[in-house]
């Protein structure tokens, strides 16, 4: 890895633990209102200043990493694991199953994402479960149409068919050759569709269709940051910057794993 | 003009890149003049130096390039001191540029019409209302039939030749001194090649000098009247180009001269009784009545394999001749048994692969190996050299302590030293690449191995020395191949007996001399007569073809 | 392929020549037909789903429509009636598919008012926010990209590191600091919930953010490619110049994978619209969908589903098209 790396490296470690062990960070409750000290600017006792309810913003952002990032990550894992077996059916079961599998595919995808989203969540009631599986279902046929392709792509490489000249049976060469080397490509899309589930998740939970209030939330945070906008700043701005790190953090480190997988494959 | 001074002169150019730490010398000093109305060709492998050298005369050379030269005159003029828009008033009107790429050197979002268009407009050759017409009768100079509707149609509806002509009235439109020619006829076929070369034949006959580059001996020694070898950004030897072709004095232009009259170790000796000919040696593989074909939508059905019959003894040589389309890689593909054929069988040892099934199948598919004309594709990217060598010796139940020794031996066939073990095969140069696809389809001691194009890839000494490692192989193992090629010159260096395809048919075959020598298919005879003569002229054959005044038909 | 055309006779292609330049306008009418038939398909394929998702919701399809509110029992049977709840189950589908291919889509009980005559209200603000992004981002983009195409690396890297900070930025977030600096300090353009033109501002600048930070991207690297293809060396051999050699053969290049990426931008646009009209309370779908789903008002999420799916379409269909007038050799691959 590049040095000029190591930073976003560093940063995703602390989020990962961050999310994992809040408590390790700080000793404050994320959720104790002090009516007394409402919208305080940052200052020593409050590092990031408190919101409205006097609560502690640093804190809450710190206690947010976890809901914040694990509906983003969340959605990409189930994305990933549906699209990919959807994928592969599509491309191992024969011209029916293709068609239909792909034209199925054809309308989720007709539908703006956001607006696929707002169907889930009428239907299953909001939530950050809800939220998660919203956004999987956004983002699966992107999987699924990587996976079905590089299947396709493999089984005519002129590698897969040295193997079966080697008299491998065909679930060899598949386990041997067609997987670890379709692996790559959908890896890389889960590591370029991270960054864009996390924003996709705070924005839902910007319009509170993510996790239910009081849980610190990033996009929640912002969103009721918004009646006093005009008398606070930093309730506006601290978790907005979480946000943008830990998805430019994901970015840089994703781009450079895919780099490296690429250079395996050319 | 001032008809006495050389057209083009130059004394000691050198051109340097910047590159992570400092410059790397791509030319390193080279002289050379080229006159009016004269062919001169720059002769060498890939990354020899020989593009740069052209480009340099068009102020092309590159990004960041640094051009330095005692003397670089274009017509009296000193190109060192042309800086921006001069060169324009220079490039197209004075000197045209066909660069190395036909295919993807005419626009394609353009129509080829406006492409040619583009010089005549640029340097107001001729008034705007008469473009058009120009363009047409500029295209029909060219060679091109029907030049009327071909100027509105777009690059990707045109064959590779007709793309190439269309670059070479593109280059010629604006009537230039010189025409710098970069690898013209690569990557078309034999036939077309011809033509081209033809063309460009014609042009000097009209006083416009040419100036040539080219790593290929054969299209040099059909037109060029004076040659320079250039190696590692040298001039290694220069001269009239047939002194230069006949008597090579350079040990490397040796190499180039050998590498493609077939001089090289190993070569099958011409009309030389060889211990055994077809027929007597145990047949291996035969195939009967072979048909395929596939259906393509919209266009109906096409056959790329048409009742094809052959056969092929142990430790024989089956060289299968064809241009791109004719079928020969479908057929390779038959024989492996990867493809069901739609009528005929194949059989290997006297078994028919339509009759085995399961383990049995796949046990006998290690019988017949398959060597790419691209091995990196072949090989598995993840893998290193050793995982490559050992899949097959992991896939037939090879035992591991065995399994070392094997590897070792596979690589002492094939001389390749160990150290490319822990390598990728991205790591390794073409020749070691294609040395180890070959040793991977030794690995299952196969009886057949099918080549396919397995040298067309590579630059022509290092052709040489993988045709013979095959040769040697073969003469060391036993094993039979079938050789798919479009090169007439490595068929013949490696077969046995060949067979001639044409649009999925075999049109002759026989044993390599009968076949060669006197041909009887109208196809054969223009496929040998389409080999630059003077291929043929050290390997001692004759030719119907003549250097001078060749024909121009439609492609 | 290539082989068998490079060998058949001239004549022969000759014939398929005039046939194909004379074929132009009528593959554009055959493509345009093939992709409105493609889409019907995918669009009845999303009735359907929404069809579905009726069914399997929980409670009867009636409560569902309803969305729980309170209706008097004769509204209640209209509804029965209207969307023959008490026929077997194929014949509802066939009811529902012969009501959304009408246009109707119903009444919202949350409202008590038709769905179509809310949507229809609230689609122009939308549109509108749509349209002037998609301009912004255009613009931008071929701006910034023309500038950053450099050949000098620090400039490009300089342009890319500020295009993926840009693009990490969450939009809604954007549109906060946006407010805060511009309205809430600066006072330049008006806070929250004006329809007048300046109020279009600052949505539509943090909407165009993200898309023109990555179209601004491809183009570069577009251009930057195109500047090494053979053809413009060529073309360059030739003696044009350089506004010429740009203008002619490179930016068409460059705008080719940005034509796909537009299409695609202007669907997901939709969808970030909706964010924004809240950030900003503008009028709008975004307003009106997120409280149908807060109110799990069904029939208003499924017209706007619908009708977005619809809209998302068309645009695709238009960017074909458009790739098909810049890039010939699109124009054989259907065949």
């Amino acid at each position: 890895m590049p040095r000029s790396l190591w930073p976003w490296a560093a940063v995703l470690l602390v989020l990962a633990v961050m999310a994992a062990a809040p408590s390790l960070f700080t000793g404050i409750d994320p959720d104790a209102a002090d009516l007394d000290a409402p919208l305080r600017p940052p200052s020593a006792e409050h590092w990031l200043g408190t919101d409205q309810n006097g609560r502690d913003l640093y804190a809450r952002i710190v206690y947010g990493a976890r809901p914040s990032l694990l509906i983003g990550t969340g959605a990409v894992l189930l994305a990933l694991a549906a699209g990919v077996l959807i994928g592969v059916a599509a491309a191992q079961l024969g011209r029916v199953a293709d068609q239909v599998l792909s034209r199925s595919l054809d309308v989720v995808m007709s539908v703006p994402g956001l607006l696929l989203v707002f169907l889930v969540v009428a239907v299953l009631g909001p939530g950050g479960g809800t939220a998660a599986i919203g956004l999987a279902v956004v983002s699966m046929p992107g999987f699924a149409r990587v996976a079905r392709g590089e299947v396709i792509r493999l089984r005519s490489a002129q590698y897969v068919e040295a193997a079966h000249g080697f008299g491998w049976s065909r679930a060899q060469v598949v386990a041997r050759h067609v997987l670890p080397n379709a692996a790559g490509p959908v890896l890389a899309l889960a590591t370029v569709s991270l960054g864009a589930m996390i924003v996709a998740s705070s924005s839902l939970s910007f319009v509170g269709l993510g996790p239910r209030p009081p849980t610190a939330e990033w996009g929640a945070m912002l969103s009721e940051s918004r009646e006093f906008l005009a008398l606070a700043w930093w309730p506006a701005v601290f978790p907005g910057v979480a946000i943008t790190v830990a998805v430019l953090a994901v970015t840089f480190v994703g781009q450079h794993l895919n780099r490296r997988v690429e250079g395996r494959h050319s | 003009m001032t008809p006495a001074g050389p057209l083009v002169a130059v004394r000691d150019l050198t051109v340097r890149f910047p590159v992570r730490h400092g410059m790397v010398e791509a030319v390193r000093g080279v002289s050379f003049r080229v006159d009016r109305g004269q062919v001169v060709a720059i002769v060498g492998e890939s990354g020899s130096g020989k593009s740069v050298t052209a480009r340099s005369l068009a102020g092309l050379a590159g990004d960041g390039a640094r051009v330095g030269a005692a003397e670089l005159t274009f017509d009296g003029v000193d190109l060192r001191e042309v800086r921006g828009r001069a060169w324009r008033a220079l490039r197209g009107r004075r000197v045209g540029f066909v660069l190395q790429d036909a295919l993807g050197s005419l626009d394609p979002l353009r129509r080829v019409g406006a492409e040619v268009a583009e010089p005549l407009r640029a340097h107001r050759i001729v008034p705007g209302r008469q473009v058009d017409a120009e363009v047409v009768r500029l295209l029909g100079e060219a060679g091109i039939p029907a030049p009327e509707s071909r100027a509105r149609q777009y690059p990707h509806q045109l064959s590779g030749g007709l793309r190439q002509r269309a670059l070479i009235a593109s280059a010629l439109a604006a009537r230039p001194d010189l025409l710098i020619a970069d690898e013209p006829t690569t990557a078309l076929d034999a036939t077309v090649q011809r033509q081209v070369l033809a063309l460009l034949r014609e042009r000097v006959g009209d006083g416009t000098a040419v100036l040539l580059i080219s790593h290929d001996l054969g299209v040099v020694a059909e037109i060029a009247d004076h040659v320079y070898v250039m190696k590692d950004g040298l001039f290694v030897e220069d001269g009239p180009a047939a002194a230069v072709l006949e008597s090579p004095s350079h040990p490397y232009t040796r190499t180039l001269v050998g590498a493609v009259a077939g001089h090289g170790r190993g070569a099958r000796p011409a009309g030389s009784a060889e211990p055994r000919s077809a027929g007597t040696a145990r047949e291996v593989l035969r195939a009967e009545g072979l048909v395929k074909r596939y259906t393509l939508p919209g266009r109906g059905e096409f056959t790329a394999v048409e009742d094809v019959s052959v056969t092929v003894g142990a430790g024989e040589t089956l060289g299968v001749v064809g241009e791109s389309g004719s079928g020969k890689t479908t057929l390779g593909r038959l024989l492996m048994g990867l493809l069901e054929p739609d009528a005929g069988r194949v059989l290997l040892d006297g078994r028919p692969w339509d009759g085995l099934r399961g383990a049995e199948r796949r046990a006998a598919r290690r019988g017949v190996q398959m060597i790419y004309q691209h091995p990196l594709s072949s090989f598995d990217p993840r893998y290193t050299a050793r995982q490559i060598l050992e899949e097959p010796l992991r896939a037939d139940g090879t035992p591991r302590e065995e399994r070392d020794r094997r590897v070792a031996s596979l690589l002492e066939h094939v001389g390749l030293a160990p150290d490319v073990l822990d390598r990728r095969a991205r790591e390794l140069s073409g020749g070691q690449r294609q040395r180890l696809a070959i040793a991977r389809a030794l690995a299952p001691a196969p009886q057949v191995i099918v080549c396919d194009e397995p040298v067309s890839a590579l630059d022509a000494p290092i052709q040489a020395q993988v045709l013979d490692v095959l040769t040697d192989v073969q003469e060391r193992l036993g094993v039979a191949y079938v050789f798919v090629s479009h090169d007439l010159g490595v068929i013949r260096r490696l077969s046995h007996r060949v067979v001639v395809m044409k649009d999925g048919r075999v049109v002759e075959s026989g044993e390599l001399e009968k076949v060669f020598d006197h041909p009887e298919h109208p196809y054969t005879k223009a496929l040998i007569d389409a080999v630059p003569r003077f291929a043929w002229r050290s390997s001692g054959v004759s030719s119907g073809g003549s250097k001078r005044g060749a024909s121009v038909t439609g492609a | 392929m290539a082989g068998v055309l490079k060998t058949s006779p001239a004549g022969v292609a000759e014939a398929r020549n005039r046939r194909r330049s004379g074929q132009g306008r009528r593959t554009l009418v055959r493509l345009v037909l093939v992709r409105l038939a493609a889409s019907a398909g995918v669009l009845w394929g999303a009735v359907t789903v929404t069809f579905v998702l009726l069914q399997v919701m929980p409670g009867s399809t009636a409560d569902v429509l309803l969305a729980r509110s309170s209706v008097s029992p004769e509204v209640r049977a209209g509804i029965v009636a209207q969307y023959g709840l008490d026929d077997p189950l194929p014949v509802q589908y066939l009811t529902y598919l012969g009501r959304i291919a009408r246009g109707e889509f119903g009444e919202s009980y949350v409202l008590r008012r038709p769905v179509w005559d809310e949507i229809a209200a609230q689609l122009p603000g939308t549109l509108l926010l749509v349209a002037t992004t998609l301009l912004a981002t255009v613009v931008a983009s071929v701006v910034l990209g023309v500038v950053s195409a450099n050949r000098r690396a620090w400039v490009r890297s300089l342009f890319a590191s500020a295009e993926s900070l840009v693009v990490a930025l969450p939009p809604f977030w954007l549109g906060l600091l946006l407010l805060t600096v511009f309205s809430c300090t600066l006072h330049w353009f008006p806070a929250i919930g004006s329809s007048s033109p300046s109020g279009l501002v600052l949505p539509t600048a943090a909407l165009a953010a993200g898309p023109a930070a990555v179209v601004a991207g491809v183009l570069r690297e577009g251009l930057l490619r195109a500047m090494d293809e053979p053809f413009v060396v060529t073309a360059r051999a030739r003696g044009i110049g350089e506004a010429a050699l740009r203008l002619r053969h490179v930016l068409r290049h460059a705008l080719l994978p940005v034509t796909t990426l537009l299409g695609w931008i202007a669907g997901s646009l939709i969808g970030g619209a909706v964010i924004i009209e809240i950030v900003f309370s503008r009028q709008g779908i975004g307003r009106l969908a997120l409280s149908a789903v807060a109110n799990k008002d069904m029939p208003m999420v499924i017209a706007v589903v619908l009708v977005t799916a619809a809209a998302f379409v068309l645009v695709t269909i238009a960017v074909d098209i458009l790739t098909w007038v810049i890039d010939p050799r699109t124009r054989d691959a259907g065949r």
